[in-house]
């Protein structure tokens, strides 16, 4: 009887032993920009987000034991290519994150795609992720040019601003924010009088912006990014632009380019965004917590490096459900079918198309006399609800929607 | 009122002027270039910068020190003139005697280096800095909206380039300066330091460059790659107006801004090729350039 007693006892610790000690084995890749213009919204700060991703996951999780790489892109896409397929093949990393700059991106989800690895895009704006060119190894976590079309868009037709006039960054990334805010402004009754393209990392906009103030548009919707938004806004204020009467729209603005501006020159501007550090006292325990695993101190968190802490752990918990080491397709079809729920974002869920919904946020630059502290910059005009503030599927063209 | 090429004339006198104030930035960095390019047969990479070094040093200034930018449009130069000697001293006099390659390549990585530092302490976004408050505001001038800080660009760039171009064509010192250029060994036996002459051409070519970037710290994105972003374009007008022609540099600054400035009306998306494309042929047609003498 003792016998049989002491063998169950043994066969329940080694059940129960097996079973908590499965151990989940995790390869994460953040690549990004880390040396260039986009280096300040990604970068070193997706790496100190990824690494509070994972110390707050493997805390309650002791049996998943994750390993962190990180690379830099150099915002081309020979070179991302490059090192996504390095990370995959010999490095065996199951899961790319991060890749601001949409070329990178759209290269690196066709390379996720081949191999049947995973890519959790969160820095790249291109709403053809998810759309024409989606796969059912990418996740598009944080924002992308339909959602700031939309959302900006949208607001300013409201206010009176329905004659639009586009500065436009001659590139794939440009031509989709024009695209999608047009659609935008004319869905809701707008009307677009005349567009200038101009080239990448152009220093000079006084004659594009004397276009615009020629067109008499009402709204000038900035359809750039990084330098070229900074330059464009500084000098409209320069050629008194807005004291004239047009208003701006910046389309893709980040924390860090406000900072850049510095209020005196941004205050007024409308923008949108699915993440603010000053939000709430989550976001802010969280930002003192990014500054100290190694966010520059002088430095904002960008809602792109919560959308990389965000999809990490997501991603984690549906491996930890799958347990071993599921092929790429398994793991995102995971992530689809769990609803999401993280401090940053709140809950959520992933569209079949692979598009992360939750809800946007309008905001307002503060005046330089309503900042009361270093990075108080936005106040909130609106919430838009996570339904409204992405596409819908059916309208993305994503063959897997309709299959 | 008329219309040119379907354009109307107001717009289009706009444009011209326009131009001409990027063509001020264009002369001003184009001029230390060929200053330098011209007395120490050196290809300074590294201009571009030292251009960002003057913009970080008018932002640092006025962080630090509480001084404005007027104060900062001659204290930036001159501490970044400084560090321009420095270099000369310990590392490009030993450069003179070799392949302009070799200046080339150390200037370049000086470049880079000097880029990646600024990167490393302010991050790529860029930082802020504002137009002084005596130069806010603008005047109307009828057929466009000039803002005050853009005359200023303009008059103060046309002053130092004539300037410059006087003390080293019309003075004893400029003659001095090109006779060392020439035959060093010569102007040594009558009596004159030239490399302490050489030292100070180079810190001098080198502040012009920090002056250009105060200048530029109200109106454009004060970050570490602002200055390799412009300086393939001034290399070109150098090109274009004659390597180490002085007069070359500026006429062609200013009229290649104006170039520029109407490709921005008529096809925006050229903009940035176009003074490639006008260097290809000055080049195919006039090897040394529109000023250059042939060597």
């Amino acid at each position: 009887m003792r016998k049989t007693l002491g063998l169950a006892a043994l066969a329940a610790v080694l059940a129960f032993g097996a079973a908590s000690a499965q151990q989940v084995n995790v390869k994460i890749g953040v690549l990004s920009d880390m040396s260039s213009l986009y280096a300040d919204i990604g970068g070193p700060g997706s790496v100190a987000a990824a690494k509070l991703a994972i110390a707050d996951f493997t805390k309650d999780h002791p049996n998943v034991k994750v390993e962190l790489i990180s690379g830099d892109h150099q915002n081309k896409p020979d070179i991302g290519s490059q090192i996504a397929n390095q990370w995959y093949d010999v490095d065996k990393v199951d899961m790319i994150i991060d890749v601001p700059n949409s070329g990178v991106a759209l290269a690196v989800s066709q390379i996720a795609s081949n191999k049947n690895k995973v890519f959790i895009v969160s820095g790249a704006a291109a709403s053809d992720l998810t759309g024409p060119k989606c796969n059912a190894n990418t996740v598009h976590w944080t924002y992308d040019t339909w959602m700031l079309a939309n959302g900006t868009g949208n607001a300013m037709v409201k206010t009176g601003g329905d004659t639009w006039f586009f500065l436009t960054a001659d590139y794939a990334f440009g031509h989709a924010l024009e695209r999608d805010t047009a659609a935008a402004v004319e869905k809701a009754g707008g009307k677009v009088l005349g567009k200038v393209r101009h080239p990448l990392n152009t220093n000079d906009f006084s004659s594009f912006l004397l276009q615009a103030q020629s067109s008499k548009a009402k709204v000038v919707g900035l359809a750039n990014a990084g330098g070229d938004t900074i330059n464009s806004i500084k000098q409209s204020a320069e050629f008194g632009i807005v004291k004239a009467g047009q208003k701006l729209a910046g389309l893709l603005v980040f924390a860090s380019d406000v900072n850049a501006l510095g209020l005196n020159t941004a205050q007024g501007l409308t923008l949108t965004e699915t993440w603010y550090w000053d939000a709430n006292d989550t976001n802010r325990a969280w930002t003192k917590r990014w500054h100290e695993a190694g966010g520059a101190a002088s430095k904002y968190p960008t809602m792109i490096h919560a959308g990389v802490y965000a999809g990490i752990l997501h991603y984690l918990k549906a491996r930890l459900e799958l347990g071993g080491d599921p092929e790429g397709k398994a793991a995102v079809a995971k992530m689809k079918s769990m609803p999401t729920d993280d401090p940053l974002f709140g809950k959520g869920a992933i569209d079949a198309n692979g598009r992360k919904r939750h809800d946007a946020f309008l905001f307002e630059v503060k005046a330089p006399a309503e900042s009361k502290h270093p990075g108080d910059f936005y106040k909130l005009k609106a919430t838009i609800p996570a339904k409204d503030a992405f596409r819908d599927p059916k309208e993305s063209g994503c063959p897997l929607v309709n299959s | 009122m008329f219309e040119i090429f379907g354009i109307p004339s107001q717009a289009l006198f706009g444009q011209l002027l326009i131009g001409l104030i990027n063509g001020s930035f264009y002369a001003l960095l184009s001029l230390g270039l060929a200053v330098i390019f011209g007395m120490l047969n050196i290809i300074n990479f590294s201009h571009g910068a030292q251009y960002m070094m003057g913009a970080f040093a008018a932002y640092l200034i006025l962080q630090y020190f509480g001084l404005g930018y007027w104060p900062a449009l001659i204290i930036a130069p001159i501490i970044v003139g400084i560090t321009g000697i420095i270099i000369e001293r310990l590392f490009l006099q030993w450069l003179y005697k070799l392949d302009h390659l070799y200046g080339l390549l150390l200037t370049f990585g000086l470049a880079l280096i000097f880029e990646g530092v600024a990167r490393n302490y302010f991050g790529s976004a860029g930082l802020p800095y504002t137009v002084p408050e005596s130069l806010q505001g603008g005047q109307n001038l009828g057929f466009m909206f000039l803002p005050n800080y853009r005359a200023w660009v303009i008059a103060a760039s046309l002053t130092v380039c004539i300037a410059t171009w006087f003390v080293i064509e019309r003075t004893r010192l400029g003659a001095y300066l090109r006779a060392a250029t020439e035959n060093p060994t010569l102007v040594r036996a009558f009596g004159i330091n030239v490399s302490r002459m050489i030292t100070l051409t180079y810190g001098f070519g080198v502040a012009l460059a920090a002056f250009a970037g105060v200048m530029a710290a109200p109106i454009y994105n004060v970050s570490p790659q602002m200055g390799s972003e412009l300086i393939i374009v001034v290399f070109a007008v150098v090109v274009i107006g004659g390597m180490g022609s002085i007069l070359g540099a500026i006429v062609t600054g200013f009229g290649l801004g104006v170039i520029e400035g109407l490709t921005k009306v008529f096809f925006p998306e050229a903009s940035n090729t176009v003074i490639f494309v006008i260097m290809a042929i000055v080049l195919l047609v006039r090897p040394a350039g529109l000023f250059g003498r042939r060597g």
